[in-house]
């Protein structure tokens, strides 16, 4: 009986984190920061939305997209790392409502406004990441994962959309568009709802 | 044999085991992903659980193929986000006075517009399906049940109404034959009718 505090010492020493609010696959912070971005909507869809809108303005466009977006999501990851990027601001809402316009409206807006809004989304939405990856979470790796998988969704999206030649095909793309931007407007309500806005 | 076996009492070895085995136990990982299909399914069931918005959207869809182009692709491009504007009042809690009224009205114009295979100019159509799509909207986000995945919510919610248009569309592709063109005008007028009773009902 005299084994039984140790063990229990022991099982005290080994005891894991509950892992709250965050996907954890088993497989490593790398594939913890892969599966954290598939399975989170609010980062998926704006990226996907920024892929589409790259691929409307062209190859140089969504070149651009391909390399500035996966930095900036490093860049302010690491910094959401640091200092735990919280916010009340609806800011996937937002993305979704702004990204979902410019794509459904097929806006003609310069190459370079392109790689501003690459940056503004990877920057924001990277640096929300940090409560989630600091602390137990997957850390800088996972933030590797998140960036790399990133950057393989935008260079599939955008080549997929820059390929597209036929006007119904481009039209399709400002469907989903249209669709992103509504999924926005209803979840920037919910927001106001849950936080006791106007409602 | 039944004496021995209620005197047991459990070893020190098997305590032992058992919080080895405790060491080895997974994290509990709580709150993960908890009820998150449900709120996708329960966001996709809502706009195709009432007849009166599903006739609505479809008759929208099938206006959209009579008009033909512009009015085919850019229907569904701008209704949805209409629809999620007025989705958004309802959440935000702004009121909008005689919601079912209009609702049942969109039935009956909307029924009328291809009964009548009317070709009113693109911006007469695109306001009235515009102003109607605002009361469906409104309808939905007060209905909104608490307690789900705000996005998946809207994600499942927003997808079955694009596919509702996009149903309207695919069966107004008969347009183009004779026996079609007259099979759309006999749906519209059933959407018309329909309409009138919903209507009826909305009074009551």
């Amino acid at each position: 009986m005299k084994r039984l505090p140790a063990a229990a010492l022991l099982a005290l020493l080994f005891a894991r984190h509950a892992d709250a609010h965050l996907v954890t696959t088993g497989l490593g912070p790398v594939y913890d920061g892969i599966g954290h971005l598939l399975l989170t909507p609010e980062d998926l869809v704006p990226i996907f939305a920024l892929s589409l809108y790259a691929g409307l303005r062209g190859a140089r466009a969504g070149r651009l997209a391909l390399f500035v977006l996966p930095a900036a999501w490093l860049a302010g990851g690491l910094l959401g790392l640091r200092l735990g990027g919280v916010t009340t601001a609806p800011v996937a809402a937002v993305s979704f409502i702004l990204l979902g316009i410019l794509v459904a409206a097929d806006v003609k807006l310069p190459d370079g406004a392109v790689a501003v809004l690459a940056a503004g989304l990877g920057f924001v939405h990277g640096f929300l990441n940090g409560p989630a990856l600091a602390g137990t979470g997957p850390g800088v790796l996972g933030l590797l994962g998140i960036a790399v998988v990133a950057f393989v969704l935008v260079a599939l999206a955008a080549a997929l959309v820059v390929s597209l030649r036929a006007p119904a095909a481009r039209i399709a793309v400002r469907v989903a568009g249209s669709w992103i931007a509504a999924i926005g407007l209803l979840l920037l309500g919910w927001a106001l709802r849950t936080s006791g806005g106007p409602a | 044999m039944k004496a021995t076996l209620a005197r047991r009492r459990p070893s020190n070895e098997a305590l032992l085991a058992l919080l080895i085995l405790a060491l080895a136990m997974a994290p509990a990982r709580a709150h993960i992903q908890t009820g998150e299909a449900a709120g996708f399914l329960s966001g996709f069931r809502h706009p195709v659980s009432g007849l009166d918005h599903v006739l609505a959207m479809v008759s929208v869809g099938l206006w959209g193929a009579q008009l033909g182009a512009p009015a085919v692709w850019l229907l569904p491009v701008v209704f949805p986000m209409v629809m999620a504007f007025g989705g958004f009042l309802g959440l935000a809690g702004v009121p909008l006075p005689g919601v079912e009224i209009a609702i049942a009205l969109s039935a009956v114009l909307l029924g009328l517009a291809v009964a009548r295979e009317a070709r009113p100019p693109l911006a007469l159509a695109a306001g009235l399906v515009g102003v109607f799509a605002i009361f469906h909207g409104h309808a939905h986000g007060t209905e909104l049940p608490p307690g789900q995945s705000g996005i998946l919510y809207s994600i499942g919610f927003v997808v079955a109404t694009g596919l509702l248009h996009l149903s309207g569309i695919a069966v107004g592709l008969v347009h183009r034959w004779s026996w079609g063109r007259i099979a759309l005008r006999v749906l519209g007028g059933g959407v018309a009718v329909a309409g009138l009773v919903f209507l009826t009902r909305a009074f009551r």
